[in-house]
């Protein structure tokens, strides 16, 4: 045997010691450095009172969830009937954050298109979906150019942020809520960051 | 019951399997005939077993039997019936069943076609197919039954995902994985040379037609694939560089170099230890698609729905098989040395240098593709790699392997004089680099991607025909007909293939250079211009479907008032799902398509719609089809049947100087 013809051998060990450690990792797993730090402030229009606009500062004082959705996010879809079932049981307070409603859909090219004809569109598209699903949100705000997903570090849609009562991000989720992600990981978080006070 | 049915045939075909993997290549090892003479009954077994259980799936799926779970998951009454068969390998178990029945069926046809071979090879190729479908029944049974009961039944199935609601469905996945799969007979051809020691000019030719039509279908799987996505996805691409493409793409690259290398070793006896480790790797390439799809460490549209556990057991199936063969591979390797010898320029170096360029391409798509885990692994944190990257790495890679395509060919085997050789094509490759920049510049796109490509594919077509005609020109005086007769069909075949890498790079090029494309709001009567054609948006009517809601776009298509098409782009609402779905509208051309989809309907009633112009971007599955022809041909060559019965005879012989 000679050592040359050992390479091959080696080289896929070193693999599949990779793929090993591969196994152990989360791809969808994003660390945040945005946890216990405060929320990044933001002020955006309302999707049920565009001329409104809604600020972290009116939650101030609750404990609550800040849900990164869009229509064209499939995932959002599994998730939001867990969603509609926590508004209908009252668990927490959750503000949907509407995330690049239009331009982030792939299917839809809008390179051009006219802010005030995007947002219309981004109303239309974001108002029928919660007519079809059900409206779980307390109320939800237009990030119609993604920029306040950009300071929240948004990976992928959806994403949802757990805050305290001061405004700080306590935990993060990637990837829908499911009905196991709900009971073993996030209800225990928000009871943790109810009972810090 | 019929579920119960397809698990007992399952669990028979396991033990079949175990049989067929120990008893043979045992009998090999120790000259018991008996233990040999095993080994073709029980892969005819086997896949009288494994039909058994594919039939049970299927039928359940078309009874609508929901009390099965995989059913209940990816399918619905609503669904069409042909649908719902396509349905079998809609999800992670039954595309695993599909495999299997896919391997069964490769090794069945070694069994029946192989009469030829000593029976001690057939025995061991047979043996090494059959150890790995018992890695595979034994996942499928321990993680992944497709036949596992959802208990109380489920009113309802949860619906096929409507992107797989397509025609391209029904053919994509079995053409694709009949390419996979196929690579395990090169590769058990490769193992059982090395468990003989006996690694021939007489192996080679026994693998080479194996492994071509292996490469045909996986050429096709990844052809339909791609014309799939084109049409499918709603914005025109037809490559993505996505891991699960990467997947299918490395073994062909594998492949390709490997039946290259087949060839050298079948005519010269060189390159030996190349060709088994290029057996080995392209079929361990299948096995590393079917883990990366399958053990979610990397993201893609295409993966199944993942589980750890899955990813463990795959994982330790690829170190077994894979670890092993390398293992007996570092042992064997130095008795594969020598063979032929050649010079520096010859046809064997352009060989030699395509295969290290092919082999240096499937790395870097394997780099690329795992890049994110690596440096996930070493935690130096989390990235995603794009077609920038596959773009800036393949480039370079292939404009030397097309160079070297065309001008090996014109080359004599063992030694040849680099002048004379370089004499011959320089003509053709001087003219081809003035056709290459005419030719950008006559589209009025002059920059040097487009001057490369047009270049390259000038190339292979000019030299493709002074290739042609050299060779009529060798027997001068006969007849046309015989002189065309006269040329063998691999002759043919390599010709094709190469002149469908031309075709390949026109339409690459020209996609990637010229093509256009516009969203426009559109109101009904509403005009938009793109590339010289008119398109008059008619409105919008109903169209709903067996399953789905959809709203379908007519649109006039006009160039200088002369009506081309109509189309009718479709936005569908899957009800099971509450999925949407874009459906293309195209009209097909040889020298450009049009192609229209349909995005979202606005308020006032307007339609958003992207209309794409795509000049010759036929002639990129025009090219791949070529390319998989050639592979036919090459396959049917008529020398392998004689020289099979040659083997045959002088096979006889020896076993019988054996058993004296």
């Amino acid at each position: 045997m000679k050592a040359k013809f050992l390479v091959p051998l080696l080289l896929f060990f070193a693999l599949a010691a990779f793929l090993g450690f591969g196994l152990t990792l989360n791809p969808r797993e994003v660390p945040s450095p945005l946890i216990g730090k405060p929320a990044p402030e933001f002020t955006l229009a309302r999707l049920d009172q565009p001329e409104q606009r809604f600020a972290l500062e009116e939650m101030r004082g609750e404990v609550w969830l800040l849900n990164v959705w869009a229509s064209w996010c499939v995932a959002c879809r599994e998730e939001h009937p867990v969603l509609v079932r926590m508004a209908q049981q009252k668990l927490v307070p959750i503000v949907g954050l509407n995330y690049k409603e239009v331009r982030g859909d792939g299917a839809l090219n809008v390179r051009g298109m006219a802010l005030d004809t995007e947002t219309d569109l981004a109303i239309q598209r974001a108002r029928r979906w919660l007519t079809d699903h059900g409206d779980p949100y307390v109320l939800s705000v237009l990030d119609i150019d993604g920029r306040v997903g950009i300071d929240f570090g948004v990976y992928g849609v959806p994403e949802t942020f757990l805050i305290d009562r001061e405004g700080k991000i306590r935990y993060k989720h990637i990837g829908p809520i499911t009905p196991e992600v709900l009971k073993q990981v996030l209800l225990p978080k928000i009871e943790e960051v109810r009972r810090a006070g | 019951m019929i579920p119960e049915l397809g698990t007992f045939a399952l669990i028979l075909a396991l033990c079949v399997a175990l049989t067929q993997g120990t008893l043979p290549l045992l009998g090999a090892h120790s000259g018991r005939q008996q233990w040999i003479a095993l080994a073709r009954p029980a892969a005819i077994v086997q896949a009288l077993l494994l039909a058994v259980a594919f039939g049970c799936l299927t039928a359940a799926f078309v009874r609508n039997d929901f009390s099965v779970l995989y059913v209940a998951q990816h399918s619905n009454t609503l669904l069409p019936l042909p649908y719902r068969i396509a349905a079998v390998w809609g999800g992670h178990e039954g595309s695993l069943l599909l495999w299997v029945l896919m391997l069964v069926l490769w090794t069945l046809a070694v069994a029946l076609l192989s009469r030829q071979l000593p029976n001690h090879l057939v025995a061991r190729v047979l043996g090494v197919l059959g150890l790995i479908n018992v890695g595979f029944l034994l996942f499928i049974l321990l993680t992944s039954n497709p036949f596992e009961r959802l208990l109380p039944g489920a009113e309802e199935g949860r619906d096929l995902n409507p992107l797989l609601q397509d025609p391209g469905m029904i053919i994509h996945p079995p053409l694709l994985y009949m390419g996979y799969v196929g690579f395990s007979v090169a590769f058990a051809f490769a193992i059982a040379a090395l468990l003989s020691g006996r690694l021939d000019a007489a192996w080679a030719r026994w693998s080479r037609p194996w492994t071509t039509v292996a490469w045909v279908f996986l050429t096709a799987g990844i052809a339909v694939g791609s014309g799939w996505a084109y049409y499918e996805l709603g914005w025109g691409g037809w490559w993505f560089w996505d891991p699960v493409e990467n997947a299918s793409f490395m073994p062909w690259l594998l492949g390709t170099a490997l039946i290259h290398s087949l060839a050298v070793t079948e005519k010269r006896g060189a390159f030996r230890s190349w060709t088994v480790l290029l057996a080995i790797a392209a079929f361990s390439m299948s096995l590393l698609g079917t883990f990366l799809v399958r053990s979610g460490v990397i993201t893609s549209v295409h993966a199944f729905a993942t589980d750890p556990k899955r990813g463990l057991y795959i994982l330790a199936l690829l170190v077994l098989v894979i670890g092993f063969s390398l293992l007996l591979f570092a042992m064997r390797a130095n008795k594969l040395m020598g063979g032929g010898s050649f010079a520096l320029v010859s046809r064997e170096t352009s060989l030699l240098g395509n295969n290290v360029l092919l082999t240096v391409a499937s790395v870097s798509v394997l780099l690329g593709t795992l890049y994110p885990l690596f440096l996930d692994a070493l935690n130096l944190g989390k990235i995603s790699v794009g077609p920038p990257y596959f773009e800036a790495v393949f480039v370079p890679l292939m404009t030397p392997v097309v160079v070297l395509m065309m001008f090996g060919p014109f080359l004599r085997w063992k030694d040849d004089d680099f002048v004379a050789a370089a004499r011959k094509v320089a003509p053709a490759f001087v003219a081809s680099i003035l056709i290459g920049i005419g030719a950008a510049m006559a589209v009025d796109h002059l920059t040097w991607r487009t001057a490369l490509g047009l270049f390259l594919a000038a190339w292979v077509v000019l030299a493709s025909i002074q290739l042609l005609h050299g060779r009529l020109k060798e027997r001068a005086g006969a007849s046309a007909g015989s002189r065309l007769r006269s040329i063998t069909a691999s002759w043919w075949g390599m010709w094709l293939a190469h002149l469908g890498v031309g075709v390949f790079i026109i339409g690459v090029t020209m996609v990637g250079s010229l093509e256009k494309q516009l969203d426009v709001k559109m109101q009904e009567g509403q005009r938009a211009e793109l590339a010289g054609y008119t398109f008059t948006f008619r409105g919008a009517i109903d169209a709903d479907g067996p399953n789905y809601d959809a709203a379908r776009g007519i649109i006039d298509v006009t160039r200088n008032g002369r009506a081309i098409a109509t189309l009718t782009p479709e936005k569908r609402l899957y009800w099971t799902q509450g999925m949407p779905m874009t459906e293309a509208s195209i009209d097909i051309g040889p020298f450009r398509d049009v192609y229209v989809s349909l995005g979202e309907q606005l308020q006032d009633g307007a339609w958003i719609v992207s209309l794409y112009y795509k000049p010759f971007i036929s002639w990129i599955w025009l090219g791949c089809t070529l390319m998989g022809l050639g592979g036919l041909f090459a396959a049917a060559d008529r020398r392998y049947r004689r020289l099979a019965e040659r083997d045959a005879k002088v096979g006889a012989g020896r076993s019988v100087a054996g058993a004296a």
